[in-house]
């Protein structure tokens, strides 16, 4: 539980329990329709038996007048009858497109520098987005960095468009959404937008091109939700900015734009030419949309995808490099998402009127609600996205005719980035835009759930508000179960036994920074601000010097709120996680001084423990990482490399709420630049 | 907090007729509940009902207001209903933060060229409502150069209304703490369903910025020859804005 003030610890508890026993109930097989049907809970949630069971949601006592009991909220949503009875979707394959491909002949093939001509068939708006801003072309910026060093091998085409007869479920009861996505990059109508968007798959030292256009229709069909100005992030590739995908550079409706990517490892133009450093290699990444302000309501309504990249050790195929799970029958991408479903319609809904944070009341994996999967006696490697908004999840495996039974399996890498070796875990704490590799061994999962056929990956993590998780974690069998595995027969597997601690990559070295910068992540009189400063594209707040390294101190003195923060440009690598107990307690509104936040804060590590040589610091955490989640009352410190590259990027909370509420800054790199600002 | 048991629950519970009839139900159904079945009847009354409208009845309220100029206007249907709009709660004792923000406001009102009560409207709402009469509001205004509408109200309604646009903390304590109100701005363009928050705090030119983009980006594209009609301006101008204050004097 988080620290709360004695004035609310009351209502608190009645809330948690309330919410604890409605779980029991339904996680012991009854769906809410079916609790309702048999009169024992309401349309909003309510269980009727008294004592403690009478909080309607997990929401907070407002006085709001009845007309908002019918609200876009947590408890509120139609239920499918039943769950695990659709299967869970795999996304198909982006393919790849010749460079005579109509797509990619539009306006012009893909250049160097912005196709800033006018498209008089689109109000004049120059043909490409890139290198504009508000829609007038800003000459001579945003031209590809490496363009004619890395000539492009693979080129695609994605076409943003909406989807109306999206299914999130089988069941009936549930209607038609309305979506927006990535599809194939096909012209045609019948090449529909899906969520998850399509796998894109890339291989390392084969450049890549992707065109992508904008077909959203206009704002006002856009369902309550969603602006139809595009950028598309790359989490986390290496890339330059005019290809990052970076929240000041969106495009309209009608306009293309040219994401180029050097398919180095970072070190390429540096301290590891020419290729980079094989060491910095990013094997499970995912694109999603970034436009400044609108980035939560524009990923809710489907724009994410998983983007993979394969090199010569981690190759997709198990019986080559380190032989891990052949891509794509046994290495699976799993995108978690909760969402609310409106109670007036029984559409996706999102609520643009609040800045705290959503959590959702319907579990999503890869678009289905709460799908299953078919999978053989044997080792798979499963990519795990946390697709936000706002929730926090710690999964467990779990046997739901035996709860109890401990099952672990392995953590192989952190954001996409391998481990130096396996982690064997229990469990593991995924906060938003964070990816964790798994490997589920099951023919090992089959000895130890014996007769049993299915074993579930369970959210334990209880949260209450999009503020962040309490620091509970709920009994076995009790969480929400986001997908079933039905085990099957055994097959064949070359893959290698985790257990053998086979060697991945190496850390890369930790070297002397040149500076520590500090950063703070806080609220201020309702505004989210980093060091008491918002957002703004007009304003690049620092310079690094470009191919050095600093360590970043990033503070969250808050004990009410969580914020996983995402730096872009390269990975970077946590060298320590202080908990600064009591040290803040009198910003935070509460007079009392903090002894223990109890529980599971912070987070203990899954069963594999905390780091010996980096305090702190889970030991799935000893990794590179794009995103770290900065606990409560926390500082952690992390370095970071600054190579390559010269342009702008962001760093901010990936709490998509929080991001689109201001909770961002840029920073540039530029060389023979010395600024040395350790608060900017 | 300890985590309750299903068994302890049932004990705290007193164990009452419904409960038991639900445990017992419960460990029955565990496993049939991971069956496929056909989907039961369609079960939920769907309306069909537009976003826009949605919106409307939960986050625009047709509570009446007090302009500074003491007239009485409805929220809805004279403020916010075919417009672009920018909204900020405020209070004319403020130390704090709000005359940074009405400060920079009227910076952004200047930047953005005579929008302002025009296709643009800005309404600052007090948090004070039982303290700030219009002529308050009116002098505020007047001390700031701000020449747009302030609105005062009854306290049930400014607090209905505050809500409703999102404007709460989940702790009392900070909930009561006018100043937290105060910081971020509302920019929304009601017939197009389209809604964003900047920070009060920001830079002027970044927020006139964040404004314009927010009203003109829809206008912008076309797909198919598809373009988003202005659906926004096409009304006519409200009685009650032609009556917004131009700004004072002394600001130019």
């Amino acid at each position: 539980m988080t620290f709360i003030s004695k004035r609310n610890k009351r209502w608190e508890r009645e809330k948690q329990q309330a919410l604890d026993n409605r779980l029991e109930l339904v996680k012991e097989g009854f769906t809410r329709r079916a609790l309702i049907s048999m009169g024992l809970m309401t349309g909003a949630g309510v269980l009727i038996p008294k004592v403690g069971l009478t909080h309607p949601s997990v929401g907070p006592p407002q006085d709001f007048s009845s007309s908002t009991r019918t609200q876009c909220d947590f408890g509120n949503s139609p239920q499918p009858a039943q769950v695990f009875v659709d299967p869970m979707p795999i996304p198909p394959e982006l393919p790849s497109r010749p460079l005579t491909d109509p797509g990619l002949q539009f306006g012009a093939p893909p250049q160097i520098c912005p196709n800033t001509a006018p498209n008089p068939a689109n109000n004049n708006l120059p043909f490409e987005g890139r290198g504009q801003f508000e829609g007038l072309p800003r000459p001579g910026t945003d031209c590809f960095q490496f363009f004619t060093q890395y000539p492009v091998q693979k080129y695609y085409v994605e076409r943003i468009r909406a989807n109306s007869n999206f299914r999130i479920c089988s069941d009936t009861n549930i209607p038609n959404q309305l979506i927006w996505g990535f599809n194939l990059g096909g012209s045609a109508s019948t090449d529909v937008a899906t969520f998850p968007g399509p796998t894109i798959v890339s291989r390392y030292q084969e450049p890549w091109l992707i065109r992508r256009f904008n077909e959203l229709p206009t704002q006002s069909q856009n369902g309550g939700f969603g602006v139809p100005e595009m950028s598309t992030h790359l989490h986390n590739f290496h890339t330059a900015p005019e290809s990052d995908g970076g929240p000041c550079r969106w495009f309209f409706r009608g306009q293309y734009f040219d994401y180029y990517f050097t398919a180095q490892q970072a070190g390429f133009a540096s301290t590891h030419a020419p290729n980079g450093d094989i060491n910095e290699s990013l094997s499970t990444l995912w694109y999603h949309d970034h436009r400044i302000d609108h980035t939560a309501e524009n990923t809710y309504k489907g724009l994410e995808g998983f983007h993979l990249i394969f090199n010569q050790f981690d190759t997709g195929n198990e019986t080559t490099g380190f032989r891990l799970p052949s891509y794509p029958q046994f290495d699976i991408p799993i995108i978690l998402n909760d969402k609310l479903l409106d109670p007036s319609t029984g559409k996706i809904c999102f609520d643009t009127f609040d800045f705290k944070g959503l959590i959702g009341d319907v579990q999503l994996a890869n678009g289905k609600i709460q799908p299953y999967l078919d999978v053989n006696k044997r080792r798979y490697r499963f990519r795990v996205l946390n697709g936000g908004p706002s929730r926090f999840y710690e999964l467990f495996l779990t046997d739901p005719l035996s709860p109890s039974t401990v099952i672990p399996f392995w953590v192989i890498a952190n954001d996409g980035n391998l481990l130096p070796t396996p982690k064997q875990v229990t469990s593991f704490r995924i906060s938003v835009a964070e990816r964790y590799d798994i490997i589920i061994d099951f023919n090992q999962v089959k000895s130890l759930i014996g007769s049993h056929t299915k074993v579930r990956l369970e959210n334990r993590m209880i949260q209450d508000d999009g503020q962040g998780p309490t620091c509970d974690v709920a009994a076995p069998g009790t969480g929400i179960y986001c997908v079933e595995f039905r085990i099957g027969s055994a097959v064949t597997d070359n893959s290698v036994n985790p257990a053998t601690q086979p060697s991945f990559y190496t850390l890369p070295s930790v070297i002397t920074p040149r500076i520590t910068r500090h950063f703070e992540f806080d609220r201020d009189n309702g505004q989210w601000v980093i060091n008491g400063e918002f957002a703004d594209c007009g304003d690049l707040r620092f310079t690094v010097t470009q191919n050095t390294a600093e360590n970043w101190v990033l503070t969250n003195p808050r004990d009410d709120w969580q914020h996983p923060i995402h730096i872009h440009l390269e990975e970077h690598q946590i060298l320590s996680r202080v908990d600064n107990n009591g040290r803040y307690d009198s910003r935070s509104g509460d007079s009392r001084t903090r002894t223990s936040f109890g529980g599971n804060c912070p987070w203990p590590g899954g069963g594999a423990g905390i780091s010996t040589t980096r305090p702190g610091v889970p030991n799935v955490e000893v990794s590179r990482k794009d995103v770290t989640t900065l606990q409560f009352d926390e500082d952690a410190t992390v370095f970071f490399r600054f190579r390559d590259f010269r342009g702008d990027w962001p760093m901010h909370c990936h709490n998509t709420v929080h991001e689109d509420h201001a909770m961002m800054l840029l920073f540039q790199v530029q060389p023979n630049v010395i600024d040395n600002n350790t608060e900017p | 907090m300890a985590k309750i048991t299903r068994r302890k629950w049932l004990v705290a519970a007193g164990t009452t007729t419904a409960a038991v009839g639900v445990a017992t139900l419960a460990g029955k159904t565990r496993l049939k509940a991971q069956e496929a079945t056909p989907a039961s009847k369609h079960n939920y009354n769907y309306k069909n009902v537009s976003p826009r409208e949605l919106i409307q009845r939960r986050h625009l309220p047709n509570v009446e207001l007090i302009t500074q100029d003491s007239e009485k206007v409805r929220f809805y249907d004279d403020l916010i209903k075919d417009k672009r709009v920018v909204i900020q709660f405020m209070f004319a004792q403020c130390k704090d933060v709000c005359p940074i923000i009405t400060h920079n406001l009227v910076k952004v009102q200047r930047l953005l060229k005579g929008r302002v009560g025009k296709d643009i409207f800005f309404y600052s709402i007090t948090l004070s409502p039982e303290e700030d009469k219009p002529k308050d509001l009116k002098e505020f205004a007047k001390h700031h150069g701000a020449g747009w509408t302030f609105l005062t109200g009854k306290p049930e309604d400014i607090l209905h209304l505050r809500k409703s646009l999102g404007f709460f903390y989940n702790k009392p304590k900070e909930d009561a703490d006018r100043n937290n109100h105060s910081g971020m701005i509302m920019i929304g363009t009601e017939p197009l369903t389209r809604w964003a928050h900047c920070p009060g705090g920001s830079k002027p030119e970044w927020i006139a910025t964040v404004i314009r983009m927010e009203m003109d980006a829809p206008l912008k594209g076309s797909v198919n020859g598809v373009t988003q009609p202005d659906v926004a301006f096409s009304t006519k101008r409200p009685v009650k804005e032609s009556k917004q204050a131009m700004p004072a004097g002394h600001m130019h």
